[in-house]
């Protein structure tokens, strides 16, 4: 192994003289794709369950997407953002009480079964709806799918659901399972939501706990000539370092979802041989978010939370808690979104000095200490960048007289403290912007939420206008004005502050150069990879 | 050999309460953490109030605490360790695919720092105030004073990454289909690095145990003895002082066996060895109390039946103590 290695890094690094003495032309040559081969990545979770239908998550994206297909996914050219997967096309009726879907033709489950509208009926009504963690939301009322033919499946809903919302919930929420595999027994114990069975380019072949999930190429895929590998290697790698480490020595191809730390980045892409890809996550933005708890007196005062956005140092944050890799925040729907987003917002420059006459004028003056008042500060464990945020916070409040003490809790813990006890005064979350706000950005402002629910308003915030706002967006069919009501949403945020925008990131991949059609689509490290493939 | 069943005998009671002991001890400090099995779950999925009071109610958590530790203990009477939340699997499944890993690194690197270290510590000790001496002496502290993880980073660097000698992590190679004697020599490349890892920062306990051992024995009336009948120096380092400074050596391995399954988390995170340590750093950070606690109760079995050995072999290897334990 290890001979054979050093022998084609060798041959490697002489092509790559001659590559350049030729230029460009060559290079274009090099891209035709080819067949076969297996690409190993890292892993840093198993979940507990594969269903995507049922746990519309990135971790189990990650690995069932290329084995369970939803009706569509997202796109940098397709209309409205979109390539077709299962369905070929969609159409809403303007009343918004139904949506038509035509499905693709030829499609076979990887038992064999032909792929029918029947499957698309069962999984929106029998999983999306009743208990898929975003699809409870979205779907909520949905009452009937209507299925003419085969290829033909029709939402009905209770009430007007505006069409643009079901489009931009297509790539995350519309995972589709076959119905002869689920109907029988309860479909959450089914053995299938740990061995999924889709009609995905990829096969489920095994998973051995602790080592790797080992996927195989579907030779039956609807695709023409599709996909390219033979295999695809999830390595589960626990420890942080080790996912860099395996990529040098060439044990695995492809670390995503920023699997190598951002400070090792640097590094790393001066190893030859190793690309340094931040295209392919434009679809799934996390947000730096400051939660306030509005329960404590203090940062009820609107002057308060001004002053307080007014002591983050947004491009630091950027420049040394991302290292670039991030970019600052308006308001609640990150820059890169492009429908909803507005630049059109009141805005708070970093300004200590006004940051502390904000703080005088509300009446919290500076004890002799030189503090103002205390605060609890919980930052999410999930991320090293909401830790090390959750550090620079700290500092940047005691800059303007406010002394926070940081409590550091894992996941667990801080679930329940944020969410359900309400133990905080700030928090530091990372939210998860999905195409639309509806899906999950309004909840996290939104007033009347239970307790519990997580990444949600719990921090006791109740703005009667913005719910209207809220409410109006929801049943507002016409796209144009539902988007200029979002922007309205924008605006009245940024001017209240429910809670405190900072940065907006996505992740990081790194890749070897041997793999081809990386990072061609916004979701790309969640989508179906059957155009990947792998220089031999 | 009725010496050996007697402690035997009295251990076994012992062990039970100790075990009882632990079993509740566990429970109660996993009941304090804050956050619950579904609050980690939830961490990574998000989900509405329906949704978490449904999970809730599937996995037995909105039944009151006492309820749950008097379902397990009645379970684990009936030597049913139960169902783990994380894996929706039998947790005796789930515990019996990483043990054999566990054991298999814990066991090799065991013998790594005893065999290696008593060696040295007979060589630096023959010799005490010796160069060499002095050298292993500091050499092997310098090692133990090096933390587990950043010894563990450094040999996968140099080893894996620059020389790749060996693979950088994992217990076997991906799907290679390999059996056999194949498959046996496949795992034992893999392993090198790990037990090297955990092996050589216990190894400066024996080698100092070792050598402190012997300097005490040299001064001894039955050495000058030995050396008055003219005994060659080498029988009088090996029969005589290295036999007599090797007690308390075997004593330390039962207690390491305990330091060891703890030193194992951290290795087996480093090198992705699917093994017990890290399945029990999984168990917490997901709160799923009925899994961690299987992994407990099996690695107390574990040092306690290592420790009931070490005790067996002490009354074997020393007729004097075996006497008191037995008559006490």
């Amino acid at each position: 192994m290890s001979d054979f290695t050093i022998s084609r890094r060798t041959v490697l690094a002489g092509s790559a003289l001659l590559l350049a003495s030729t230029a460009l032309p060559t290079i274009a040559l090099a891209q035709t794709p080819k067949k076969g081969g297996r690409l190993v990545v890292a892993a840093d979770s198993e979940p507990r369950n594969l269903n995507p239908a049922i746990v519309a998550s990135n971790a189990v994206f990650f690995i069932s997407s290329k084995i369970v297909e939803t009706l569509a996914e997202a796109s940098f050219e397709g209309k409205d953002g979109l390539d077709p997967r299962l369905a070929t096309g969609w159409e809403g009726a303007a009343d918004g009480l139904s949506v038509t879907f035509k499905l693709r033709e030829g499609v076979k489950w990887h038992d064999g079964k032909p792929f029918t509208s029947a499957d698309v009926a069962f999984s929106a009504l029998q999983i999306w709806k009743p208990l898929q963690n975003l699809g409870r939301t979205v779907f909520k009322d949905l009452e009937a799918v209507d299925t003419p033919d085969e290829l033909t499946a029709v939402f009905k809903f209770a009430r007007p659901t505006p069409f643009q919302l079901i489009r931009n919930a297509l790539p995350a929420l519309s995972s589709v399972v076959p119905k002869h595999i689920y109907e029988t027994g309860k479909i959450e114990e089914n053995p299938a939501n740990n061995a999924p069975i889709g009609t995905g380019p990829f096969k489920f072949a095994e998973h051995k706990p602790g080592e790797y999930y080992r996927l195989e190429k579907n030779a039956d895929y609807w695709g023409k000539d599709q996909p390219y590998l033979d295999e695809i290697i999830y390595q589960v790698l626990p420890d942080r370092a080790s996912a860099a480490s395996a990529l040098e020595a060439e044990e695995i191809q492809l670390a995503a979802f920023s699997a190598v730390p951002l400070a090792d980045l640097d590094r790393i892409s001066k190893v030859p041989g190793l690309k340094v890809i931040t295209k392919g996550y434009e679809g799934l933005t996390y947000q730096l978010v400051v939660e306030i708890n509005h329960r404590r007196k203090e940062l009820a005062d609107l002057n308060v939370r001004q002053a307080i956005a007014h002591a983050i140092d947004k491009d630091f944050v950027v420049k040394t808690v991302f290292l670039g890799y991030a970019a600052t925040a308006t308001g609640p729907v990150p820059k890169n979104d492009p429908q909803f987003y507005t630049a059109d917002v009141p805005t708070y420059a970093f300004d200590v000095a006004k940051a502390n006459a904000l703080l005088d004028e509300a009446g919290y003056s500076k004890g002799d200490d030189g503090k103002r008042f205390s605060l609890k500060l919980l930052p999410a464990p999930y991320f090293n960048e909401t830790k090390q945020f959750g550090d620079y916070l700290r500092q940047a409040l005691a800059a303007i007289g406010i002394d926070a003490q940081l409590v550091n809790n894992d996941s667990a813990a801080h679930i329940k403290a944020v969410y359900t006890d309400h133990a905080f005064d700030l928090a530091v979350g990372p939210p998860v912007f999905r195409g639309d706000p509806a899906i999950s950005t309004t909840i996290l402002v939104q007033s009347g939420i239970p307790d519990g629910v997580p990444f949600s308003n719990q921090g006791g915030y109740k703005n009667d206008e913005l719910d209207a706002l809220i409410a109006k967006a929801s049943e507002t069919l016409d796209p144009a004005a539902r988007t200029e009501l979002y922007k309205e949403f924008q605006r009245k945020v940024a001017a209240d502050l429910p809670l405190i925008n900072v940065a907006e990131w996505s992740f990081i991949s790194v890749v070897r150069d041997t793999v081809g059609n990386v990072a061609n689509n916004p979701r790309w490290a969640v989508s179906n990879w059957a155009d990947t493939w792998l220089e031999t | 050999m009725t010496r050996a069943l007697l402690l035997l005998r009295r251990r076994l009671v012992g062990s039970a309460f100790v075990l009882l002991i632990v079993v509740i001890g566990t429970f109660l400090l996993l009941e304090a953490a804050p956050g619950d099995a579904v609050d980690a779950y939830i961490a990574s999925t998000g989900g509405d109030a329906g949704m978490i009071e449904l999970l809730r109610h599937r996995w037995g958590l909105d039944q009151s605490a006492l309820t749950r530790l008097a379902n397990y203990l009645w379970a684990l009477l009936h030597l049913d360790l139960g169902q783990s939340v994380t894996f929706s699997r039998p947790i005796r499944d789930v515990i019996l695919e990483r043990l054999p890993n566990t054991l298999l690194l814990m066991g090799s690197a065991t013998a790594l720092s005893f065999g290696l270290g008593s060696a040295l510590g007979i060589y630096a000790g023959a010799r005490p105030g010796s160069f060499r001496d002095r050298f292993l002496s500091i050499g092997s502290l310098a090692l133990y004073a090096v933390p587990g993880f950043w010894l563990a980073l450094v040999l996968i660097i140099i080893f894996a990454v620059d020389l790749r000698w060996f693979p950088i992590g994992g217990i076997e190679s991906i799907a290679s289909g390999k059996t056999g004697l194949d498959r046996a020599a496949d795992i034992a490349r893999h392993l090198i690095l790990p037990v090297s890892a955990l092996g050589f920062i216990y190894l400066a306990l024996y080698l100092r145990m070792m050598r402190a051992g012997m300097a005490e024995v040299w001064r001894q009336d039955f050495v000058l003895a030995a050396r008055a009948k003219g005994l060659s120096r080498r029988r009088i380092v090996l029969a005589h002082v290295a036999r007599n400074a090797l007690l308390p050596l075997v004593t330390m391995l039962g207690l390491q066996s305990a330091q060891m399954l703890g030193g194992s988390v951290v290795i087996e995170s480093v090198f992705s060895v699917p093994g017990l340590g890290r399945l029990a750093q999984e168990a917490v950070a997901a709160r799923d109390t009925p899994l961690l606690l299987g992994i407990i109760l099996v690695s107390a079995v574990l040092v306690i039946a290592i420790n009931l050995l070490v005790d067996i072999a002490y009354a074997f290897l020393d007729p004097r103590v075996g006497a008191s334990e037995a008559g006490a």
